[in-house]
């Protein structure tokens, strides 16, 4: 039992979590049992999880769907974004022109322009993927511009003096430089796309996590749209930890990665 | 020292002046300057006197705006092959390894990296890096560092290093150690340093020439040759024939009135 021991008495930061999210179900179940509420307002946990093993492959074959069109979404927008960003680190008319363009059209609500994308693109996966794409490129530009400027001069006096390209200066230099800012703009991405797939379900189509959401609630079956709720959370989560970790491997280096070990060494 | 030999590094009336929206600003203007090759130069000023303008334009990473630049007897046009360079900060890339931002250097001029390890390692090791090649540079002192970026740019076995106040960020005692090594290294080599710094005592320390810089507009106001013998040990600054070094300069900058008296 040491290993429960430990788990129990040491600082754990995923256990403490784990504890409140606990505590909290605990109470909403009790609550619901206490107060009884009616169904259609607010459904106990139990309920939630035996309307989910009911049909469990129906859910997931739609949270496969939201899924999928999320991560196509997420690395369009990684691509897409990687791409712009350098273009205009490295050109003042698209600074001037395209970003400028960006940081305005950033504060204008671009799910509103959900609808206009699937009377352009359908009702298939190709409208949710745009409208996810619109939210998550911008977190991504941002982030990925401001790192490969941040940039010390003299790093890039250094690369001149030894009659380096331009080439070299961005693949040895500016970029592993920006990658900190980089994962810093995915990881807003990834949870816009997912509300990007969200919507677009939404809006239109028969397939996704959304698409249950809005049946449901249609059919005033809240025990079911709790169920798609709890599965766009744990997947918002997980995603969010998948480029965690992927940065923790890359990133070793980086400030926010180091540890105890990396203390200044004397002399 | 070296007369009648052809300079390394020429300058001949060379000015650079920075455009600005409110009027132009001078920033070297006639300066003139031979540097004998295997000799170490220091300059010296106070801030604002151009003299890292004045290294950065010697490296071809600023054009000048008039005057003409020799380098080994060829007109200078964009960085020369054979120059390494150290800034005050080491800009070393924390995703490397020490050895790996070593073999930067090579890498950058393309040239293979196999070819150059070996030399990167005895770099290390005459520079006290010995074992800390894997190390990160997050890893080590700020001393350290500067030594691991001097490396790098020693790496290609350039005929020219410049070196702009390396050691200005560095505590005392790390900087007479670095003043040291530095010295000893240079010795037996027959590389040509110009070496930026604002402390008039490493200026004499170091070099065989100390070029005194004034500022509005930088300008070059006065060359001492340093007679001193080497190897120097630093106790060489606690002697007559140093203080009346320094004393001359300090003399001369207060006349200036850039230093006071």
């Amino acid at each position: 039992m040491t290993g429960w021991r430990k788990f129990l008495m040491g600082e754990s930061r995923t256990r403490d979590v784990l504890l409140v999210l606990a505590a909290l179900v605990a109470i909403w179940e009790l609550g619901v049992w206490h107060y009884e509420p009616p169904r259609i307002f607010l459904p106990p946990p139990s309920a939630i999880l035996a309307e989910f093993l009911t049909t469990p492959e129906l859910f997931i074959r739609h949270m496969g769907y939201t899924l999928w069109t999320t991560l196509l979404a997420f690395t369009i927008s990684v691509a897409l974004g990687i791409t712009l960003s350098v273009a205009i680190v490295y050109s003042r008319l698209l600074e001037r022109t395209i970003y400028t363009l960006l940081v305005a059209l950033n504060s204008v609500p671009k799910v509103a322009l959900a609808p206009l994308f699937v009377i352009w693109l359908g009702t298939g996966m190709e409208p949710k993927i745009a409208v996810a794409v619109m939210l998550a490129l911008f977190p991504i530009v941002i982030d990925t511009v401001l790192g490969l400027r941040s940039v010390d001069p003299d790093m890039v006096n250094l690369a001149r003096a030894a009659r380096a390209s331009q080439l070299q200066i961005l693949a040895k230099i500016r970029f592993p430089n920006a990658l900190p800012s980089l994962f810093a703009g995915m990881k807003v991405a990834i949870s816009f796309a997912l509300v990007g797939a969200i919507v677009g379900e939404f809006v239109a189509g028969g397939n996704g996590l959304g698409f249950l959401v809005l049946v449901a609630q249609g059919q005033f079956d809240t025990t079911r749209v709790f169920v798609s709720l709890v599965l766009l959370g744990l997947m918002g989560t997980a995603l969010f930890y998948a480029l965690d970790f992927a940065e923790r491997l890359m990133l070793p280096w980086h400030v926010s990665q180091r540890g105890e070990g990396g203390s200044q060494h004397g002399g | 020292m070296n007369q009648g030999t052809q300079p390394y590094v020429a300058l001949d009336r060379v000015a650079k002046v920075y455009p600005s929206p409110r009027g132009d600003v001078e920033a070297l203007a006639d300066i003139d300057l031979e540097i004998a090759p295997g000799s170490f130069v220091s300059v010296v000023g106070p801030s604002g006197c151009g003299k890292s303008t004045l290294m950065k334009c010697l490296a071809g990473l600023v054009p000048i705006t008039s005057g003409t630049i020799d380098i080994n007897g060829r007109s200078l046009e964009g960085p020369p092959g054979a120059m390494g360079i150290v800034f005050q900060r080491d800009v070393l890339l924390d995703w490397r390894t020490i050895l790996d931002n070593v073999l930067l250097q090579a890498e950058l001029r393309r040239l293979p990296r196999a070819d150059y390890r070996e030399r990167a390692m005895q770099l290390l090791a005459r520079f006290g890096l010995e074992g800390f090649e894997d190390r990160h540079p997050w890893e080590l002192s700020g001393g350290m560092r500067q030594r691991a970026a001097i490396c790098r740019a020693l790496l290609c076995d350039p005929e020219l290093l410049l070196m702009d106040e390396p050691f200005g960020a560095l505590d005392a005692m790390t900087r007479d150690d670095l003043n040291v090594e530095l010295t000893r290294i240079w010795q037996g080599t027959n590389k040509t340093v110009l070496f930026i710094t604002h402390s008039i005592v490493e200026s004499v320390y170091l070099a065989d020439r100390v070029v005194m810089m004034s500022r509005g507009p930088g300008r070059i106001v006065e060359v001492i040759d340093i007679d001193l013998p080497r190897p120097r040990p630093l106790s060489i600054r606690e002697t007559p024939a140093f203080g009346a070094y320094v004393h001359q300069i300090r003399h001369h900058f207060a006349e200036l009135g850039i230093l006071k008296e």
